[in-house]
């Protein structure tokens, strides 16, 4: 199995109280809650927790698309993932990914994507999104139109780093007269394409595509709901007549190590029902704009709206699986057990999450690179 | 006064008209929320003209046809509506969206318009009058910003929601989150061209509208400055509603001249 390192990047000096009354930390916390100063510290301190598990052995660092929110502070994962490509030799590098409806200019992402790929020697994974909900809020793009961007920049973008330019591409939301891509990517055809998603039977249909195959990464979810849709994707690709590839399937998931099971849980409580409670949420209407979602998708989350925006305690979050916490054994046996189960290729861990501080960060990650990656890894 | 449902096809697209009484053709165009029902107000306005009440097209009973994109193929649905309908002479009520919609029919082509009442109308923008932000307002904010009498709000508020309605509602959402999210209600195109209107305007708003500020009614007689202004007191976003004795007055003393 793969092992990534997937960051967030939150704001994690956040006046907590000001985020809970504010009642999200999306689209309309006011920025004055940011101090430069401390995004310094915490930016640098990010970059070098990453560099850190180059060093500790992950196979992958990961870094993610987040505008207008203390959630995550990449508002461009391109400046993250190039000042990774600089800073390390031997881990790939994976944007997970670019959210391609929000941009006026698509050619940008194939461009700033095949740099990467080029300055890093060919070690950049690719990941392409929609954005979440609350990002057509802060970048006025209009959701009813989400999908169909989603596609066309998609379709571009690989157009642009395959084909012989300079070629004219012609759409219904993005029209260019010379595509001509200076670099083209340094690997071939292109860099391996990642498909991160909350789950939809849409994405699933479309990124297991006997033309596609791309990767198809469950976020965040409970583990029933993981299950599920891995399953789905596996179904999918037998329907297209493949069998899907472990490589295929990945799980992002938020972890914590500690000596034993109860400090692991002492230690990470409140920084993950921080995460969970204050840096997850917002309303409804802000998470699901028309559009966004079918409408029976909508009115399903709407029949489940209590108990996906009430709190989740860190007991709750382990029984649902949302969270994975404990000794390195139990957390191992964990990990062991799902893979059994659902035998997913890559495994994503945030090591860091909310308001988590420096110290127990790099311990978690020690303490999960010696004590359960190497088992994790040998898994086959 | 009664109303019949009507269906027509325009532009391979299903349109749901309610019609009742007669007299000159009055077309009123509804807002986000659609005209579900058959209003006290349409049933005045009934007693003098012949009134076509439709579901927009991407609203109520009509249809989400593939190309409806934007307020423009709005407009040109409509004229093409009109022109199947062979309605002449036409007093074109439009309010909210609805309000927008008239307008960017009529700096087409008014050769089937008689008048044009725009009724707290979407579709330009003014300094310091922002609109509320109908996409992240809780559902129950954007009711009792509707009205100023907040009994009226309660009163809606009380009206249990069918499984149809609902699926009304999101399908209402929907498209007026195509029409207006981005720019957000408004076309930045439209003040250019508003002065090829050449058939008598009134201006109608509510003095505390809370969804679409009263401060737009001001820049929207600049920019239409032929056109009367009447702004009602102790009135929110529907003055169809909340004051229609009052506004089926100001219709009268304007389209029947």
């Amino acid at each position: 199995m793969q092992i990534v390192l997937f960051h967030l990047m939150p704001y994690a000096d956040l006046d907590l109280a000001a985020g809970r009354k504010n009642g999200t930390v999306w689209v309309t916390l006011p920025n004055r809650n940011f101090d430069p100063e401390r995004g310094h510290r915490l930016y640098n301190r990010y970059l070098d927790e990453l560099e850190y598990g180059e060093e500790l052995g992950w196979d992958v660092l990961a870094v993610n698309e987040h505008h207008q929110t203390a959630y995550g502070l990449m508002p461009s994962p391109i400046v993250t993932a190039s000042a990774l490509a600089r800073r390390t030799k031997r881990v790939k590098i994976a944007i997970l990914g670019s959210a391609l409806p929000l941009r006026t200019h698509p050619l940008m992402v194939a461009e700033e994507h095949a740099m990467i790929d080029v300055i890093s020697g060919g070690r950049l994974i690719t990941g392409f999104v929609r954005g979440i909900g609350a990002e057509y809020h802060t970048f006025g793009v209009n959701p009813t139109f989400s999908h169909d961007r989603f596609h066309e920049a998609h379709d571009l973008i690989v157009r642009a780093w395959t084909e012989p330019g300079p070629f004219a591409f012609h759409g219904h939301h993005y029209n260019f007269q010379y595509v001509n891509l200076w670099p083209r990517p340094y690997q071939k055809p292109h860099p391996p394409i990642w498909i991160p998603s909350q789950g939809s039977k849409e994405t699933i249909d479309w990124a297991s595509h006997p033309d596609r195959r791309y990767t198809y990464l469950q976020t965040f979810s409970p583990v029933k709901v993981v299950q599920r849709y891995l399953k789905s994707y596996r179904d999918t690709c037998a329907g297209y007549g493949y069998q899907c590839q472990d490589r295929q399937l990945g799980w992002a998931v938020p972890v914590y190590v500690g000596d034993t099971d109860a400090s692991a849980r002492a230690e990470a409580k409140e920084h993950f029902e921080a995460f969970r409670n204050v840096f997850v949420k917002m309303p409804l209407e802000m998470l699901l704009p028309p559009g966004y979602t079918s409408r029976e998708s909508l009115k399903n989350v709407m029949k489940a709206k209590a108990q996906m925006f009430g709190d989740v305690t860190i007991d709750q979050a382990l029984e649902l699986g949302l969270f994975v916490c404990g000794s390195a054994e139990t957390v191992t046996k964990a990990f062991e057990s799902y893979w059994r189960e659902m035998r997913f290729g890559n495994l994503l861990v945030m090591c860091q999450f909310g308001t988590l501080p420096a110290e127990l960060t790099r311990a978690n990650m020690e303490r999960f690179a010696r004590g359960v990656m190497p088992r994790l890894k040998a898994l086959n | 006064m009664p109303f019949t449902d009507n269906f027509l096809e325009v532009d391979g697209c299903k349109l749901h008209v309610r019609r009742g009484g007669s007299g000159r053709p009055l077309v009123f165009l509804p807002g986000a929320s659609g005209e579900p029902a058959v209003l006290p107000f349409m049933e005045k306005l009934a007693t003098r003209f012949d009134v076509l009440v439709p579901d927009n097209p991407g609203y109520g009973q009509s249809d989400e046809p593939a190309w409806l994109e934007n307020i423009h193929d709005v407009a040109y649905f409509y004229l093409d509506a009109f022109a199947q309908l062979k309605l002449e002479n036409v007093v074109l009520i439009g309010a909210s969206m609805g309000g927008w919609m008239a307008m960017e029919i009529a700096v087409r082509n008014t050769s089937r318009l008689h008048s044009l009442m725009l009724v707290s109308p979407a579709g330009i923008r003014a300094p310091g009058a922002e609109p509320a932000d109908l996409f992240l307002l809780p559902p129950e904010d954007t009711v009792r910003r509707l009205f100023h009498d907040q009994s009226l709000a309660e009163k809606r508020l009380a009206m249990p929601m069918s499984p149809e309605a609902i699926d009304l509602a999101l399908k209402n959402r929907h498209t007026t989150a195509r029409l207006a999210w981005e720019p957000r209600l408004h076309d930045p195109m439209l003040p250019k061209w508003l002065p090829r209107i050449d058939v008598p305007v009134s201006i109608v708003w509510g003095a505390q509208d809370r969804i679409l500020p009263v401060g737009i009614a001001h820049e929207l007689k600049r920019l239409l400055p032929r056109a009367e202004l009447n702004v009602i007191e102790a009135c929110g976003h529907r003055p169809q509603e909340e004051k229609a004795e009052q506004f089926c007055e100001l219709v009268f003393r304007f389209a029947c001249k």
